[in-house]
């Protein structure tokens, strides 16, 4: 990552406008504008709260997007892979370089990024889903890590996609890896990759319910009873959020 | 079948008019099956036989069920069907603070305790932006650790290897050796495996008195019994005969479907994650990475003895670098952030291993503000800020890497660990579909999966 991206005093030209624009009080009001993600701060609301922490109200922080240059290699990647309309976003963080793909252009993207001489991603890490309950719209994520040995590089993709559509184009054709990868993501958070050979479940048994690893599914669990004292299950104690 | 064999061999009848004669192998009856084969004609007619094999079989290397398509001995079509030791290792750890989630992903591939934990901290370290300032004497702990359980996890995958060929030497030899070295990581950790020691900031405590000398010892008689197994495995005829040319999978093949480790360097790719991408200071180290062409599964085993000499040279690389640098006061093992290193040190008293009595002391007769932080810290954890973060390793059976995912609070939004041995798995069939059924078996061993791993 580049240090001036991260260090707004390293560029004086903009160093007055960065000043005021990284107020504390200026970023609040940004966050105002976002849905309230949660309120309070110990997950559980039905007890009686005398901290005043139950007030707190928690923002939903603003999708990033990284501006040009992202520094490192990551400029060069971006250049050559060109496609800057199936491309929605570019993340730099922390060092890793996400490019957010459009659904519907991801086998395409994935294929440049496979075959173009300058990228050669030719192994793909597979799939991992997250299941972001707030992100309205764009709950289900399916987030692919590539490895390119012969630059000795990484590059992120990811896809978006509502609750109510979860299809995803299947990468197999690009990386024959992906075959279980999308079937544990099928699995696990309901991602329907169109075009997989046999999208069956498989950690799960096949007469299983639900997608386990959604935010919205239980853990389960039972509460243990300890010297007369109950305690509740995970997911039903106080904790910090 | 006849009925007057219940137990062994059993047709169903009701199940044969919809998908033909089904046998029951239950061990020790392979006769009467092919007895009965025979009679109901079912070899002459070249029919295919559908083997169901595992999910509890002595040589698929754990609960691993393959679904086999027999054309007499040839392999037609093989499925590996997974998800018996799934256990939800992934949900659970976002119901535990961040320091707690070692715990559990440690369980998950049990042969390589050491390097879950570890793929998970480099992660949660970078998403909390400390990794340059973990200290030294941790970094050097953790490399020893790891270099000590690619060890012992090569030895459970070399071992067992023999043992589903029937060769019962090779495995005592290994599983004896293994145990030396799990006796090591058990005198540092405490525990033999699950060893929740590498944390996010550090390590959990420093080195015991007497662990240098334990590595020393363990060096000289790991190389013993090194020579041992390679006088007794690496010209022995039948070895040979069952692995090599066996289990061929080439560079194109193994980047198609994402393998990597021993089974990738086997092709002659010297791809090895501690060189191309260092992390914990691998860079400083001397040792080589081993690399064959032969593609084959004689081919991974070579691969797996000679880094079990280079994780020796490492390990002594280690030891000497920690008897060089001075006392835990100076030279901490756990970071010095007030705010996301664990306080207490370790100690172990009368009833138990606990927090050290001079940290009981601070915080119950000192300093109210110490006890409130050590209380928060070790309730509530720390925060990681909003983000995620992919950090890969080189495991002993490939890349492992951990997808960290923070929504910017105390416990982990979603953890993925990319384990190798799920990923290994998949290449079965294009290792495996047009040959014997019999060299089904030292494939599977030379992938060397754990399905603990693969299950999660």
């Amino acid at each position: 990552m580049s240090e001036s991206e991260q260090d707004p005093k390293a560029d004086p030209a903009d160093a007055e406008a960065d000043a005021e624009a990284n107020l504390p009080a200026r970023l609040g009001e940004e966050r105002l504008n976002e849905p309230v993600v949660r309120m309070g701060m110990f997950g559980v609301e039905d007890t009686p709260d005398t901290s005043g922490f139950g007030l707190l109200r928690v923002y939903q922080p603003p999708p990033l997007d990284s501006p040009r240059p992202y520094g490192s290699y990551f400029d060069e990647i971006a250049d050559t892979l060109g496609l800057s309309d199936a491309i929605e976003r570019v993340v730099v963080d922390r060092g890793e370089l996400t490019f957010h793909v459009r659904r519907e252009r991801l086998p395409e993207v994935a294929a440049k990024l496979r075959d173009d001489p300058a990228l050669r991603f030719e192994l793909c890490s597979g799939v991992s889903g997250v299941h972001y309950l707030d992100q309205v719209g764009r709950e289900l994520h399916a987030v692919y890590h590539l490895l390119s040995i012969t630059h000795n590089r990484r590059v992120r993709l990811e896809v978006s996609v509502p609750d109510a559509d979860p299809h995803v184009p299947s990468l197999v054709g690009v990386y024959p890896t992906c075959n279980w990868h999308e079937r544990e993501t099928w699995d696990f958070f309901g991602i329907i990759f169109d075009g997989h050979p046999a999208l069956t479940r498989i950690q799960m048994p096949d007469d299983w319910k639900g997608h386990p690893q959604r935010k919205d599914y239980p853990l389960g669990g039972i509460p243990v009873e300890y010297r007369g004292a109950k305690i509740p299950p995970p997911e039903e104690r106080r904790h910090y959020q | 079948m006849t009925s007057d064999m219940p137990h062994a061999a059993t047709g169903a009848s009701d199940a044969e008019a919809a998908e033909g004669r089904v046998y029951t192998v239950s061990g020790e009856d392979w006769d009467e099956i092919v007895a009965a084969a025979n009679e109901a004609g079912d070899f002459e007619s070249g029919e295919r036989i559908v083997v169901n094999m595992g999910p509890q079989h002595p040589s698929t290397h754990g609960v691993l069920r393959l679904v086999l398509t027999l054309e007499g001995e040839t392999v037609s079509e093989v499925r590996p069907a997974i998800g018996y030791l799934h256990t939800g290792i992934e949900k659970n750890m976002e119901y535990r603070t961040w320091t707690q989630g070692v715990t559990f992903c440690t369980r998950a591939d049990y042969l390589m305790p050491i390097f879950n934990e570890a793929a998970y901290c480099f992660g949660v370290e970078r998403l909390l932006g400390i990794e340059d300032r973990i200290p030294e004497r941790a970094q050097i702990i953790r490399v020893l650790l790891m270099e000590l359980n690619r060890i012992s996890s090569h030895l459970g995958g070399i071992a067992p290897m023999g043992l589903e060929l029937g060769a019962t030497t090779i495995y005592t030899q290994g599983a004896r050796l293994r145990e030396r070295c799990l006796d090591v990581l058990e005198l540092i950790t405490g525990l033999r495996m699950n060893h929740a020691f590498i944390r996010p900031g550090g390590v959990a405590q420093d080195l015991p008195p007497g662990a240098l000398e334990a590595i020393r010892v363990f060096d000289e008689s790991g190389r013993r019994l090194l020579d041992e197994m390679h006088t007794l495995i690496d010209a022995n005829p039948i070895f040979i005969g069952r692995n090599k040319g066996v289990a061929y999978l080439d560079l194109q093949a193994c980047m198609a479907l994402g393998v990597t480790g021993p089974i990738l360097r086997a092709t002659g790719l010297p791809w090895d994650l501690r060189k191309s991408q260092p992390y914990c200071g691998y860079e400083t180290y001397d040792f080589d990475v081993p690399v064959r062409d032969t593609c084959d599964a004689y081919g991974r085993y070579q691969i797996r003895m000679d880094e079990i000499e280079e994780s020796l040279k490492i390990i002594q690389q280690c030891g000497d670098r920690i008897s060089a640098r001075g006392s835990l006061d100076s030279d901490p093992v756990m970071i010095r952030d007030a705010k996301i290193g664990w306080p207490a040190q370790l100690s172990l008293g009368p009833d138990g291993l606990g927090p050290s009595p001079q940290h009981i002391a601070h915080i119950m007769g000192q300093s109210m503000e110490a006890l409130i932080h050590h209380f928060k810290l070790i309730t509530e954890g720390f925060r990681v800020p909003a983000g995620q973060a992919y950090a890969a390793i080189e495991s002993p059976r490939g890349e492992l890497a951990a997808h960290v995912v923070s929504d910017g609070g105390t416990r982990p939004y979603r953890v993925h660990l990319r384990d190798p041995s799920f990923v290994h798995l998949q290449s079965v069939a294009a290792m495996c579909e047009g040959g014997f059924m019999a060299d089904l078996i030292p494939a599977i061993a030379s992938l060397d999966p754990v399905m603990g791993g693969c299950d999660r």
